[in-house]
């Protein structure tokens, strides 16, 4: 009889020297006994029903739609869907050498960066003054938490008023102090309207799961750290961040899935791509050349290279995700 | 706990006021917009005090928008959503885990792909898949031949019967949403915890597999269906590019859409006191769910990305 899986898993991870690019589901399934309980039933029509539902919405919705963009990516259609022609690589060499694309990837690369970062050294700063603090806690935390009910479109909507270059009170204040505040017009106004709605949304995100690891660290290892005569500061720097940072390296690539792919609401409400295609993101201009130009081979191109891009932050954060558990007291 | 820094934990303080301020702040000032009338709204300076309008802009944001319908909209999307998701996840989860039957694995496998590829990476096959459900199986059945045997023999029009077209239907605004594996996992590696003498004890006193599931693993679930059908609830509400996508008529819409046609656009009467009301209520029943079920929300949340 085999050992339990979670058994197996945590005794293997503990003793084993780890490969630098495993994944933890790599090893895990690797006959066909794993991920299955040793006590188990035997039958197989059961088990086909129960898993009939989920596989049939996955086929439908997920693999289906999936294959027919990887091979519309490597045709042409009209915008009638009359005619289809074999092009090959056509539409990822046009797209590649389309400056607008270009333009389009450099833009989402230093969004999602610059938004991932100062996500979590804002949500670092919350969490470490939450580890500290005694009074007042559960408020603090409650009000930070807020933004993570709030969608990122009406996110979007809020911060679009504030600094509404009309009625904005917030663009007011900036017009008072001499800055000709306008983000339908100026693109870096837009784009750093844009990274305030999306950081502002997010921070709670990656607050939540930095307090969780800053409370996991073993209060015996701070106090020894505090015998030594480690100050607060310093007990922070050298013991609560290096045992935190699993949870930081997973936060990073959470943060930069979340800056990729979910604010699209936020773009959609403010800007839409706008002026001058400064806000622009890759998966906003999926959707204007999908649904606004018709364009649906370069769109379909353009999904490919982002389920790459997906398929390689997969990977990142089960990665994340092992090292969790291999670092964990 | 160790030593107290006075200044240290005045900083802190100082840090975490400055952080609820900024949070609070959009907030604060949709609620003083929600409160003017609509010349008041354009004044400048703002106005750093609230009217006393909301509530009678908050109706009117409401009957301009047809709210009425729209949070029904939402309302049935989200449940949906959550009982769709959780009901065909812990099913697959309790398939893949204690079931021995052929092609375990590639089931498993079949699942687990999905989790690496978000929706909002294949829209515009999603949206074909939905505006066209039923090509997928006319190419099937064309293929085999069927289509051309019944129309033949008995002249039934197999084409025609397999039109489905989900814009505009609930199913399109649910189903492309659950077509994700996570709760699946999640349910999968929880099954996996469970002791498996409680699967043996059921056995020998004669419990089936589904009176096994019935009464002993949704139960011992029932902490982990809660934290994850919160995290659902706030996921299927706050749905923006699907419903922008999928509903072109205005009863089909959800609320969230109807929020953003209340937003101002540029030339138009800047009648931005009625979108700021509606933002209220749209955002209403996600912040109670977090407000009140906090501890569950945040628990649900760090347990399930591990």
């Amino acid at each position: 009889m085999p050992a339990s899986d979670a058994m197996r898993l945590n005794v293997g991870a503990a003793a084993r020297p780890r490969f630098p690019l495993r994944l933890k589901l790599g090893s895990l399934v690797s006959s066909s006994e794993t991920g299955l309980k040793s006590s188990h039933f035997r039958r197989p029509w059961l088990a086909a029903g129960l898993l009939a539902p989920q596989l049939l919405i996955l086929l439908f919705f997920f693999f289906i739609p999936t294959w027919k963009a990887l091979s519309l990516a490597f045709v042409q259609v009209d915008p009638f869907g009359a005619t289809m022609i074999f092009v090959g690589l056509d539409n990822f060499t046009t797209l590649f050498s389309s400056p607008e694309y270009r333009d389009s990837a450099v833009l989402t690369l230093w969004f999602t960066t610059v938004q991932c970062f100062v996500t979590l050294f804002v949500a670092g700063l919350f969490a470490f003054a939450t580890d500290q603090v005694m009074r007042g806690r559960a408020i603090y935390k409650g009000v930070i938490l807020l933004p993570y009910a709030i969608a990122p479109a009406i996110s979007g909507v809020l911060w679009a008023f504030l600094f509404n270059p009309t009625v904005g009170p917030l663009a007011q204040m900036l017009h008072e102090l001499g800055y000709a505040w306008d983000p339908n017009r100026r693109p870096s106004d837009a784009l750093l309207l844009v990274s305030v709605a999306a950081i502002w949304k997010h921070v709670c995100y990656d607050y939540i799961f930095l307090v969780a690891a800053f409370l996991a660290v073993p209060a015996s290892v701070i106090e020894a750290g505090a015998i030594d005569g480690a100050g607060p500061v310093r007990r922070f720097l050298t013991i609560t961040l290096p045992m935190a940072a699993p949870t930081i390296f997973f936060l990073i690539v959470m943060n930069f899935v979340y800056g990729l792919f979910e604010t699209f609401g936020i773009i959609d409400v403010i800007t839409h791509g706008g002026p001058a295609g400064s806000t622009n993101t890759l998966v906003y201009k999926v959707y204007q050349d999908g649904f606004r130009q018709l364009d649906l081979g370069s769109s379909a191109a353009q999904s490919v290279v982002l389920m790459a891009i997906a398929v390689l932050f997969t990977v990142l954060q089960f990665r994340a995700v092992e090292r969790k558990v291999n670092y964990q007291v | 706990m160790v030593e107290r820094h006075i200044w240290l934990s005045l900083f802190c303080h100082v840090v975490l006021l400055i952080g609820a301020a900024v949070v609070c702040l959009p907030l604060y000032f949709a609620f003083v917009a929600g409160s003017l009338t609509v010349s008041e709204v354009q004044q400048v300076p703002f106005p750093l005090v609230p009217g006393d309008h909301f509530v009678e802009n908050t109706v009117s944001a409401w009957k301009e928008g047809d709210f009425g319908r729209l949070y029904l909209n939402s309302i049935i999307v989200t449940v949906g959503i959550v009982v769709g998701k959780l009901a065909a996840s812990v099913i697959a989860g309790f398939a893949v885990t204690y079931f021995r039957f052929p092609f375990r694995m590639t089931a498993f496998w079949l699942i687990f792909i999905s989790l690496m590829l978000p929706v909002e990476v294949r829209i515009i096959p999603t949206y074909e898949a939905v505006a066209d459900a039923g090509g997928p199986l006319r190419s099937f059945f064309a293929a085999i031949g069927l289509t051309g045997f019944l129309a033949s023999t008995t002249g039934y029009q197999l084409d025609a019967a397999l039109q489905w077209n989900m814009i505009n239907s609930y199913g399109g605004l649910i189903l492309p949403l659950i077509a994700s594996a996570s709760a699946t996992f999640l349910f999968r590696q929880f099954f996996l915890t469970v002791p498996d003498e409680l699967c043996e004890a059921a056995k020998l006193d004669g419990a089936g597999p589904l009176k096994f599931f019935r009464d002993v693993l949704l139960p011992l679930s029932s902490s982990n269906i809660a934290a994850l059908s919160i995290i659902l609830f706030l996921y299927g509400w706050n749905q923006y590019l699907w419903p922008l996508l999928f509903t072109t008529e205005k009863e089909m819409y959800t609320a969230m859409i109807g929020l953003k046609d209340l937003i101002p656009v540029a030339d138009a009467q800047p009648a931005w006191h009625l979108a700021m009301a509606a933002s209220f209520f749209v955002m209403a029943p996600p912040a109670l769910v977090i407000l009140l079920m906090q501890r569950w929300f945040t628990r649900g949340l760090v347990d399930s990305s591990k």
